[in-house]
């Protein structure tokens, strides 16, 4: 067990797998340098710029020519820098990355892992702040990785480097330096939610760091006596419908909290999914938790209006059992 | 004309591939409007052969390609099975994608050949990648990268060979210009000198060719093929041709004067002007009219292969789609 950063803990794990596998490299805007947010810190050092590779600002360029390395053989790290700038590759992503292996009636493959650092951090505004995991989850040929500790991070960023599927592996910014202990050794199954807080009164679903905002209501919820079964999905595709159901039959309620926009949210999947298949077991409506939809502001008390807190998602759960 | 030194068997290679493409699509073209067995739109190259058989000749088998919508000529060249192809634009099983990606998908991995794109200018990028993979795996392969000339007007060209030139790819750009982007003239919606100086800004050498003489461009793609082989650097090919019929082979290009194109295909149709040259060698007509037959021939069976093949199974829809959080067969 070591104790690592939100962001040394994806290092390690990165620079692990690339001692293990020459195949595997990176490329991005300022990589040579660390990246913006010191992801890659010392990885020049140890594999040369080849193998860390800074890139010219053309996200679409940068998508693309990490997809043709991907074609022939090599397995491509892209470093998107902001998961809003990210919507520059869209099209590389959606059009190509996602569909080659299908549309080429199997030959070739996009092992890939892209990573869209998002979500909010302080007064970043409307283009450096948004949460838009879901897009990628509508998307057939993807993975979305959302993982919000340490040990994720470095669990699910091997797994990641490991797959032959294109992963979209969006980190939260807000939680670079979270730090916590990392078990190097823990397994890891695509698809499988983490429990950070068992109960019998309320499952709730939440995702990347609203995990962590979850995870603290539910101890508070746990003093007055409510008990919270917190399901951390840590990926919206594969998705654990399974664990949530479970869940959902023992518990009867269900409450989802994300930051991304709720209209056309996953959450909305999550809703949909236990009333399709667990409705017998529901004793209050379903309900969700997440930003309104509007754009995100600067100033910090309106930025607030938009963020899914701890408190509101302890008075919804108490609502939702009394 | 006779060319000094001419080298015939060089002449008949590059006239039997011509002839092979224009069978195929010609073939392709007859399934689709008189047989209603291609469903989905096909692009012709009909009257740029001469650029996919003059580059293709200059490259290795084991050398990459990425293509465009327009690609069923260069997917040939470049080595795929005809019968595999009419597969794939019939949509059955044994295509070269298993039918899954049809025309404008069409690939062969096995030759080489990464892909044709249904998304314009799309594969510049992807080509440039390829070549980035090459390097970082130390072989020394090439990879060509053929777009229309409509494409050097989206993002992608410039951050492609931005790319290329930066990190120093081996790879060849081809801008295969045949003067019409869908409906509308390029030339009307490209500023400045169009895409070879274009290319000159970013620092690649640049060669312009005419790309209805099969010889020349075998010629420049010898040479440009070699320079970026040995340099390990980008280079750019502007090869000027002419597209004879309508963007699909259901558009009857009315947008333009039948007369002019008429003109146009009487007195430079790449093929015409390849059988010229070889009789000028002294091959008899008799010679060359077999070549066609023959490629007429192929492509008739290639036909007849295509259509005694079953359409894929159907759970076909749901495979080689992700590993990870593969689909099931029902929503
Ligand atoms: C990004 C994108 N925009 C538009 C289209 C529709 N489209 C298909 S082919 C084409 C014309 C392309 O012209 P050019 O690149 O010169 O190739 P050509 O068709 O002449 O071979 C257009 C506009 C597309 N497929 N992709």
């Amino acid at each position: 067990m070591s104790r690592m950063t939100y962001a040394e803990a994806a290092r390690t794990a990165l620079a692990e797998a690339m001692r293990a596998d020459p195949r595997v490299w990176c490329v991005g805007e300022d990589l040579g340098r660390g990246g913006v947010f010191g992801q890659y810190k010392g990885l020049r050092e140890e594999f040369g710029p080849d193998r860390v590779s800074d890139a010219p600002i053309s996200e679409a360029g940068i998508m693309g020519a990490a997809f043709g390395a991907a074609m022939v053989g090599t397995r491509p790290v892209v470093e998107m820098r902001f998961a809003d700038f990210a919507l520059c590759a869209t099209d590389e992503l959606v059009n190509q990355v996602a569909k080659a292996r299908f549309m080429f009636g199997g030959q070739s493959r996009a092992p890939m892992v892209i990573r869209k650092p998002m979500g909010m951090w302080r007064s970043s505004a409307a283009q450096h702040s948004q949460s838009l995991e879901s897009w990628y989850a509508h998307i057939p040929g993807l993975v979305v990785a959302v993982p919000s500790t340490p040990q994720d991070n470095y669990t699910m960023m091997h797994a990641a480097l490991a797959a032959d599927d294109p992963v979209v592996y969006m980190e939260h910014k807000n939680i670079w330096a979270l730090e916590g202990d990392v078990d190097v050794g823990e397994p890891y199954d695509w698809g499988t939610a983490r429990r950070r807080h068992a109960g019998d009164d309320l499952t709730l679903v939440c995702w990347s760091d609203t995990a962590n905002v979850a995870e603290r209501a539910a101890a508070t919820l746990a003093a007055e006596g409510i008990g919270a079964d917190v399901l951390d999905l840590r990926t919206l595709w594969p998705w654990d419908r399974d664990g949530v159901l479970d869940s959902v039959a023992r518990t009867g309620r269900l409450l989802v909290a994300h930051e991304s926009v709720g209209a056309g949210g996953f959450g909305g999947e999550v809703v949909a999914t236990v009333c399709q298949h667990a409705f017998d077991a529901l004793r209050a409506p379903p309900r969700r938790l997440a930003a309104p939809r509007s754009l995100i502001p600067y100033a910090p008390n309106l930025e607030d209006r938009l963020r899914v807190t701890e408190d509101m998602i302890v008075a919804a759960a108490r609502e939702m059992c009394a | 004309m006779s060319r000094p030194n001419y080298d015939r068997d060089r002449g008949l290679a590059l006239l039997t591939m011509m002839e092979r493409i224009r069978a195929f699509e010609r073939t392709a073209e007859q399934a689709a409007v008189r047989d209603q067995l291609v469903l989905g739109a096909i692009h012709l190259s009909i009257g740029q052969e001469a650029v996919a058989a003059g580059l293709v000749g200059a490259l290795r088998r084991d050398d990459l390609m990425v293509s465009t919508h327009r690609g069923h000529g260069h997917t040939l060249a470049k080595g795929a099975d005809p019968a595999a192809m009419m597969k794939e634009l019939l949509g059955r099983q044994g295509g070269c994608c298993g039918g899954k990606g049809g025309s404008m998908h069409i690939a062969d991995f096995g030759v080489g050949m990464l892909g044709a794109n249904g998304v314009v200018s799309a594969n510049i990028t992807i080509g440039a990648g390829a070549a980035h993979g090459v390097k970082l795996l130390g072989d020394d392969r090439i990879v060509v990268d053929i777009f229309g000339d409509g494409a050097i007007n989206r993002g992608p060209f410039l951050e492609g060979l931005n790319w290329a030139a930066v990190f120093g790819l081996p790879v060849l750009f081809v801008c295969e210009d045949n003067e019409w982007s869908a409906t509308t003239r390029t030339a009307d919606m490209t500023a400045g000198d169009g895409a070879g100086a274009r290319a000159r800004a970013i620092g690649l050498p640049v060669e312009v060719v005419d790309g209805n003489d099969a010889e020349a461009v075998a010629d420049v793609a010898r040479s440009l093929v070699a320079r970026v082989r040995d340099s390990r650097a980008p280079a750019f090919l502007h090869a000027r041709t002419f597209r004879q019929g309508g963007h699909t082979y259901f558009d009857p290009a009315s947008y333009r004067s039948a007369d002019d194109t008429a003109a146009r295909i009487a007195s430079d149709d790449p093929i015409d002007r390849q059988r010229a040259a070889l009789g000028a060698a002294g091959v008899a007509d008799a010679d060359l009219d077999r070549l066609r037959s023959d490629a007429e021939a192929e492509m008739a069976a290639a036909l007849e292969a295509a259509k005694a093949a079953p359409f894929p199974d159907a759970d076909q829809t749901f495979t080689d789609v992700q590993d990870i959080g593969a689909p099931e067969a029902a929503a």
